[in-house]
């Protein structure tokens, strides 16, 4: 048995306990520290994860390959950036508890465990690790009405999905016989042709994870978490959770399910197109910019579906680039967002934003490129990232979902670009406090990266490639 | 005499799955139902498992049992203290009353 291979997971699990403890003891507040060893934590796991060998653990439980790493480090990428976030903001509206970045690192464990999953049931637990945090981080600011509602919406939904799959996972593994994803595959592939019984369970699979992405047509508790949890833990969810989940759709739709894809694959691309339309058509009336991100939210997740129904090299590498963009520009929007705040108090209405480019035109420059970005205009990442997974769409002769992919995007260019019109053509409201550090830091460094993406894509196409080669084989 | 097959556990797994999901969906009183829906949604599986572990002579079905109920019991725990503090805030757990965030 090979458990040297699962050490990025066990060094941040044995971190995520001595932080707890270190946490517990002092008497006086322990939360920057504990969010600085996190954030150590989440590079030591890093560099592991960038020198760990290839391979199956744990009885075949546990898989590390070339996707799992690059996906890893998106996610670890995506939580260390939400983290940074959340320092000031907590600060501000009086949650500085240490436990905060142990919730994340263990959620982190957990989407890491996923991203390497290859069985059922080390996917229910990476899943279920991910999601417990989850459920309390969407409530962590327990004395705001909003917030506790947003974590029980989280946790009834949440817990339903979670009983989908393994629902779905109890049919495939009777009806199949294993629940091992290489014998799984082996199962599936038999010339007997399969039984009722597993592509119910398929069905069951897809749904809940759908659920976990916010996938049209489970997609109604996104707005409401969304809006009720506190602002960095809102950009966590959109973020960091989405890589994990989509790493394990693809790996289980082109693994053990691959051999049935004329099972799945219309599921797929009828959840896409709804996504995309509905992201664009539901985030047009809303005046709450975290709900706009919502919606908007949905739509990236219709783009990204497009590229797993596609399926393929160029299909499957268009979502790891697309899931890579649409991290750094989602994370940036929502650093602008939590930096919306006047007077001490925390504001989240479209109509705030007004006069931005007067009161402060770095924001309001970082905020217009993450704006068009989203839309698709080029130059800049989004752009790209949409091309990656029209392209394929296209080749493969998915004619009408590329043309309602390219639709639904012109109609979300209205509220993206409405953004941009109300922070520098609207009267000024008063500005903002003070910019934290922390956010001028995640701007920076997301708002760079959308800019100047094109003049150096090369380095993440192929790392994308190397990925989607060891998942395809 | 009437055997009990694996097409008997199935079916009971089967109706205790959509008592659950109902349970959910048309319950309009309380958030504690909820909860127990839930937790009948996961008993389902389990027994939907372990029945399948039994006909294919094969131990997975059981040890992945085992591991649904212990995160059954955490997630329980965490979905309790959800409710706590929403009926901190509301002074209330009516599932009606839940619909602050909308839009």
């Amino acid at each position: 048995m090979n458990w040297t291979l699962a050490l990025p997971e066990l060094v941040l699990s044995v971190c995520g306990l001595a932080i707890l403890v270190a946490g517990v003891i002092p008497k006086k507040d322990m939360t920057f520290p504990c969010t600085m060893a996190v954030l150590g934590a989440f590079v030591v796991t890093g560099v592991l994860i960038i020198t760990q060998a290839e391979g199956t653990a744990f009885g075949g439980q546990y898989v590390a390959d070339d996707f799992s790493a690059f996906m890893k480090l998106l996610s670890l990428a995506a939580a260390a950036l939400g983290l940074l976030l959340a320092l000031d903001w907590n600060e501000k509206e009086g949650l500085s508890r240490f436990e905060f970045p142990v919730l994340v690192l263990f959620a982190t464990v957990g989407m890491m465990a996923m991203i390497s999953a290859n069985d059922l049931m080390s996917l229910y637990l990476g899943l279920e690790l991910l999601s417990l945090p989850l459920y309390v981080l969407a409530a962590f600011d327990r004395d705001n009405p909003r917030s506790a509602e947003a974590g029980l919406k989280y946790f009834v939904l949440g817990a339903l999905a979670s009983g989908m799959l393994l629902y779905g996972a109890s049919l495939v593994y009777g009806f199949a016989g294993t629940t091992n994803f290489d014998r799984l595959a082996d199962a599936l592939s038999a010339e007997a042709g399969i039984s009722a019984g597993v592509i119910v369970g398929i069905v069951f699979v897809i749904a809940a994870l759908a659920f976990k992405i916010a996938a049209v047509p489970f997609h109604m508790w996104t707005p409401d978490v969304y809006e009720g949890s506190p602002t960095p833990v809102t950009a966590f969810f959109a973020s960091a959770p989405k890589v994990a989940t989509i790493a394990l759709l693809v790996r289980i739709l082109s693994g053990p399910f691959g051999d049935v894809i004329a099972q799945w694959q219309q599921v797929v691309v009828l959840t896409a197109i709804l996504s995309m339309v509905l992201g664009a058509f539901a985030a047009i009336g809303q005046k709450n910019v975290k709900r706009l991100m919502a919606y908007s939210s949905i739509g990236h997740v219709g783009f990204i579906l497009m590229g797993l129904a596609v399926g393929g090299e160029t299909g499957l590498r268009g979502v790891l680039v697309y899931m890579a963009i649409y991290i750094a520009m989602n994370i940036g929007a929502f650093a602008v967002l939590v930096a919306m705040r006047r007077n001490g108090r925390a504001v989240e209405g479209v109509d705030d934003l007004a006069g931005l480019g007067r009161t402060d035109p770095a924001m309001a420059l970082a905020m217009a490129i993450f704006m068009f970005s989203m839309a698709g205009i080029p130059p800049l990442a989004g752009f790209f990232a949409k091309i990656y997974v029209l392209l394929p769409a296209i080749e493969q002769g998915f004619w009408a979902m590329a043309v309602i992919g390219v639709l639904s995007s012109v109609v979300s260019a209205y509220y993206y670009l409405r953004i941009v019109k109300v922070m520098y053509f609207d009267a000024p409201v008063t500005g903002f406090d003070v910019r934290p550090a922390g956010v001028s830091f995640v701007l920076a460094g997301t708002g760079l990266f959308t800019l100047f993406f094109f003049l150096f894509p090369a380095m993440l196409l192929d790392a994308a490639k190397h990925a989607v080669a060891a998942i395809i084989g | 005499m009437l055997t009990i097959g694996l097409a008997h556990y199935l079916t009971v797994g089967a109706i205790l799955f959509v008592l659950g999901i109902f349970g959910i969906f048309l319950n309009r009183k309380n958030v504690i139902v909820i909860l127990m829906s839930i937790e009948l949604i996961l008993l389902s599986v389990n027994l939907n498992l372990v029945a399948f572990s039994s006909r294919l002579d094969d131990l997975t079905g059981q040890v992945f049992a085992m591991f649904i109920l212990t995160v059954a019991a955490a997630e329980a725990a965490i979905g309790l203290a959800i409710v706590v503090i929403y009926y901190r805030n509301h002074g209330s757990i009516e599932v009606e009353d839940i619909s602050a965030l909308k839009g």
